[in-house]
């Protein structure tokens, strides 16, 4: 009974001896539940603070309405139009490829389309919505409600699209936006909403950044599923600057009207101050169908049509000016000094240099061989090629060259739209660098009448009409009236464009006298009989044109089809057919617009180009009040 | 002999007697920390009693109504009672492997009409009263040697077993360790833990293949918690930016922004103590740790003020179960450990793990109402 009591004694004590020790261990235990609280709760809380802010706010940014851009009558040729979009937010659903399924079935989904929103979710973060389709009909937003039960993440969102209520007029100009392709992501996160989209080309490019507006947000309060619980602030965003245009809708519309079938450009500038008042290139295509999404077949038509819509030929056509380029070879001459207007050469419809056998373009049966004696007047007049040989030759190349850069040929014109091209003014420098050949005498020759290795476009050309009509004022084209490109090639460098500066009028440096002669012979060409565009005159005093015709060769008339007599430009096919040119301005007594015309394969400037020019410019100077040359004479 | 010696301290207790010794402060301290469960419960619910905490209420209140009428029932009977509970307890967990219903792909619960039963939350306290039992039947000089510990160890591990392939892995280990501690207070030389835990150790290659793969998901994630923050790592993330953000005072009743977003995954079950530490910070935090040291202490002193060893040990495995509930439970909700499905004791909401931690405080309680009865080895009084 002892050894009972003793082993129950001994007992508790190794109980309460283990208990104590059980008791020291938990109580360490807590102490580091105790610590970690101390931990989380003290020494890191305000990181976590941070993050559970993080987790309960969302930014959601507000896409800001591109702003409108105006003609320089102030009438809307772009603007927003309300649309209805169907978004999924990758996030509120469980399984996407199951719920586009059963959207499909609601609302028919390209295979295309599908494919693009499974990428661009797995790109995006998961609470940004990605556009599934665009352009929904009431009828299929009903259907989308209707389902929407069934359709988790899936909703409906109200847009703005844009809207070009003119269509293909102006499409080379304005250019066109489109959804953000993934190489133009810079991180700006406003260029990831699924409705966002930027300018692809034109005036819409090279102003993207004055149109695009400023991002408001909304900050919204969301729960762990990502549904927005409330929201918190809401900063609207800012509409995008409007531009507004040197264009006039009336004039292009009717130039586009004028155009009708035929592959051509037109621009009508205004020589005092360098308004683009229109600029034309057809045929044209219609920007609306690039903001509302292209189908393959329709792109495919854009890009193989032999008339190159999608081409913007009035800046990046580059052609022989032909005939149109003597008004310059006239004026290097003056320039030189070496000829006087006085200057007479005489034309038997070929001149010889070396071997060669240059012809002048009256020599043949039909039209006679050569002009007889001319002056430079005269010469300007008729187009005489071989009087243009003979001043050429005397002239040189380099002066030629100089006087032709001088007027706004062989670089860049400076215009605010992209995919401009500098045409060439050639130089022996040029010729032994990319054809690796010295430079002939008979190709300086050539050149006095527009035709070796020169190209220009037809905004050059127009460019140089300008400045010989405004008496040798340096006028630059642009399209935009208050505005300069921050960089013309329309690199999204950030940077927005500037106020335009107030127009300074800058001498070119040549001869007023100089300047009249030429002035006088483009005169003759359109307003006395003989002129190459005697028919083709505007008969109203008050709003007649000076002009220079060109043809251009686009194939090599061959020996033996010269000496077969003349080969008839209509039989052969459209391709082959000379390309006609025509510059002009108007009214000749102080002159307000210069118009440059080329139609592709219309055989000749007189009989297809100065037409179009004469129509035009009456149209021109109709339609818009004088107020420029108001404006610059007061300036002056 | 002893019993008429001892006769003068071993009254028959009347009903009356058992009543007065109830220890009422005890069960006021239960109320008043399950009453922070209430208000936890009404916080999740969006300020409101409905679904959770009406129903917390009603059954906090049964139990303190069974723990009582358990605490007046005679400390030998339920000695004898021991083994029986143990045998259906671990019935009935069989029973829940063959023909459980699945929830949350484990199998856990048993239907007894409008019952569900979760077999090992008895277990948990079976196993306890029968370890006592055992080993207040066996007295020191047994205690050193292996071959009576063979018979207790086999007590253990059938259910851990059965527990494991539920599978349930919080549970296993509560089990284990619970009955760890009664093992250690009987007086198991302490050099065979440390034998027990190298092999245990040694084992882990072996175990980590019965483990299934929202476990294994589950461990790997608590090593690294960065390898998957939406997946399994989301969970442990959540709680940990909900805890930070609560600070030192909490952001105030109602008003936790991460739990009433439901960015706090479970938080009426296993993660209501992030809950509580969101809303009312540090100082809540501590405030209810401070509570449960305050359950432990009584629980000791209960232990120690017995008489018989079976009471000690009784009283000493149930308050050791207890600590390992809030130990794991809040350990994990703060990242310590990896989330084992542990509730926290009298708060998080559930209806057998309530009853079963009354069950186990009725059993404390009769320790106490009956701490100076001697039993003798079988049994006797």
């Amino acid at each position: 009974m002892a050894t009972n009591r003793q082993r129950e004694t001994d007992q508790t004590k190794l109980l309460t001896r283990r208990a104590v020790l059980l008791a020291g261990g938990k109580l360490a235990l807590l102490s580091t539940l105790v610590g970690r609280l101390y931990y989380l709760q003290v020494m890191e809380s305000g990181r976590y603070t941070m993050l559970a802010e993080d987790n309960r706010i969302n930014m959601r940014l507000l896409s800001p309405r591109r702003g409108l851009i105006v003609d320089r009558n102030g009438e809307p040729i772009a603007t927003n139009q309300q649309i209805y979009r169907v978004v999924v937010v990758a996030e509120q659903t469980r399984d996407l490829d199951a719920t586009l399924n059963r959207l499909g079935m609601v609302i028919p989904i390209g295979e295309r389309d599908r494919r693009r929103v499974l990428r661009e979710a797995r790109r995006k973060r998961g609470f940004v919505p990605v556009m599934v389709r665009e352009n929904l009909s009431w009828e299929e937003v009903a259907r989308v409600e209707v389902n929407s039960p069934d359709l988790p993440g899936v909703g409906i969102e109200v847009g703005l699209s844009r809207d070009y209520p003119i269509g293909h007029a102006a499409a080379h100009v304005l250019g066109y936006v489109a959804a953000v392709s993934e190489s133009e992501l810079t991180g700006d996160p406003l260029l990831e909403l699924p409705e966002f989209k930027i300018g692809k080309n034109g005036v819409e490019k090279i102003y993207d950044l004055t149109l695009r507006g400023t991002a408001g947000t909304s900050q919204v309060e969301v729960n762990a599923l990502g549904r927005v619980v409330r929201e918190l602030g809401r900063e609207e965003g800012q509409m995008g600057r409007p531009v507004a245009l040197t264009l006039d809708m009336g004039l292009q519309n009717f130039v586009m009207n004028r155009l009708g079938e035929e592959s051509a450009a037109v621009v009508v500038l205004d020589v005092h101050n360098g308004d683009v008042v229109a600029l034309a290139s057809n045929p044209s295509f219609d920007p609306n169908s690039f903001s509302k999404g292209l189908n393959a077949r329709e792109w495919e038509e854009l890009l193989s049509n032999p008339r190159a819509p999608l081409t913007n030929k009035a800046i990046a056509g580059q052609y022989a000016p032909g005939s149109t380029f003597k008004v310059c070879v006239a004026l290097a001459a003056l320039e030189s000094g070496l000829i006087t207007p006085d200057h007479r050469a005489t034309c038997v419809g070929h001149i010889e240099v070396g071997n060669l056998k240059l012809h002048c373009w009256r020599s043949n049966a039909k039209l006679g061989f050569g002009h007889g004696t001319l002056n430079l007047y005269e010469a300007i007049a008729r187009s005489c090629d071989v009087y243009f040989y003979d001043i050429a030759r005397r002239v040189g190349l380099e002066r030629i060259a100089q006087t032709a850069r001088k007027l706004g040929l062989g670089a860049p014109t400076g215009i605010d739209l992209p995919g401009e091209r500098p045409g060439l003014i050639p130089s022996r420098e040029w010729k032994a660098a990319t054809v690796g050949q010295p430079w002939h005498l008979a190709e300086t020759l050539m050149l006095g009448m527009g035709q070796s290795y020169i190209l220009a476009t037809p905004l050059q050309l127009a460019v140089m009409t300008a400045r010989i009509a405004n008496g040798g004022n340096m006028v630059r084209p642009h399209l935009a009236r208050d505005l300069v490109a921050a960089d013309r090639v329309g690199e999204r460098g950030g940077q927005r464009a500037q106020p335009r500066p107030l127009d300074h009028v800058e001498s070119l440096g040549f001869s007023p006298a100089n300047l009249a002669v030429v002035q006088r012979g483009m005169h003759m060409v359109t307003n006395e009989p003989g002129g190459t565009a005697f028919n083709q005159r505007i008969k109203d005093k008050d709003l007649a044109m000076a002009g220079k015709t060109g043809s251009v060769q686009v194939r090599r008339i061959t020996l033996a089809e010269r000496l077969a007599g003349v080969r008839k430009q209509d039989d052969i096919p459209w391709h082959e057919r000379d390309h006609g040119l025509f510059i002009s301005y108007a009214p000749v007594e102080r002159p307000r617009f210069a118009c440059a015309v080329i139609i592709e394969h219309g055989i000749g400037g007189a009989r297809a180009a100065a037409p179009v020019a004469r129509d035009v410019l009456i149209e021109a100077q109709k339609l818009i009040p004088p107020r420029g040359r108001q404006i610059a004479e007061a300036r002056g | 002999m002893a019993l008429h010696l001892d006769g003068i301290s071993q009254p028959q207790l009347t009903l009356g007697r058992k009543l007065w010794r109830i220890n009422w402060s005890l069960i006021v301290l239960l109320t008043l920390t399950a009453s922070i469960g209430f208000a936890m419960l009404y916080s999740a619910a969006g300020a409101n009693l409905d679904p959770w905490a009406s129903k917390q209420i009603m059954r906090f209140g049964f139990g303190v109504s069974a723990l009582i009428a358990i605490a007046l029932i005679d400390i030998r009977i339920w000695m004898r009672l021991a083994y029986p509970i143990y045998g259906v307890a671990l019935i009935l967990l069989v029973l829940v492997d063959v023909a459980g219903i699945i929830g949350m792909g484990a199998q856990r619960w048993i239907v007894l009409g409008p019952i569900q039963l979760q077999p090992s939350e008895i277990m948990k306290i079976a196993l306890v009263l029968a370890l006592a039992r055992y080993f207040h039947g066996l007295g020191t000089e047994n205690i050193g040697q292996p071959i009576f510990l063979i018979v207790p160890l086999i007590m253990v591990l059938v259910p851990i077993y059965l527990v494991v392939i539920q599978p349930d892995l919080g549970t296993a280990i509560l089990i284990l360790l619970g009955s760890g501690a009664i093992f250690f207070v009987a007086g198991v030389r302490i050099w065979k833990f440390a034998v027990v835990t190298v092999i245990g150790i040694g084992a882990i290659p072996l175990g980590w293949q019965f483990l299934r793969e929202y476990q294994k998901n589950r461990v790997l994630t608590f090593l690294n918690p960065e390898r998957d923050p939406l997946g399994a790592g989301y969970h442990i993330l959540q709680s940990k930016i909900a805890l930070g953000s609560g600070g030192i005072f909490g952001k105030g009743f109602l008003q936790g922004t991460q739990s009433h977003l439901s960015f706090l995954p479970e938080r009426q079950t296993d993660f209501i103590f992030t809950m509580l530490a969101e809303e009312f910070g540090l100082a809540g935090g501590l405030g209810l740790l401070g509570l449960y040291c305050l359950l432990l202490v009584y629980g000791y002193a209960i232990a120690l003020g017995s008489r018989s060893q079976f009471g000690r040990l009784l009283g000493m495995g149930i308050t050791s179960t207890f600590f390992l509930y809030v130990f794991i439970n809040v350990a994990m909700v703060m990242g310590l450990i990896p989330v084992v499905g542990v509730p926290l004791p009298l708060i998080s909401y559930g209806g057998t793990a309530m009853l079963s931690i009354l069950f186990g405080f009725g059993l404390l309680m009769c320790v106490h109402v009956h701490r100076d009865v001697r039993i003798g080895r079988r049994g006797g009084g």
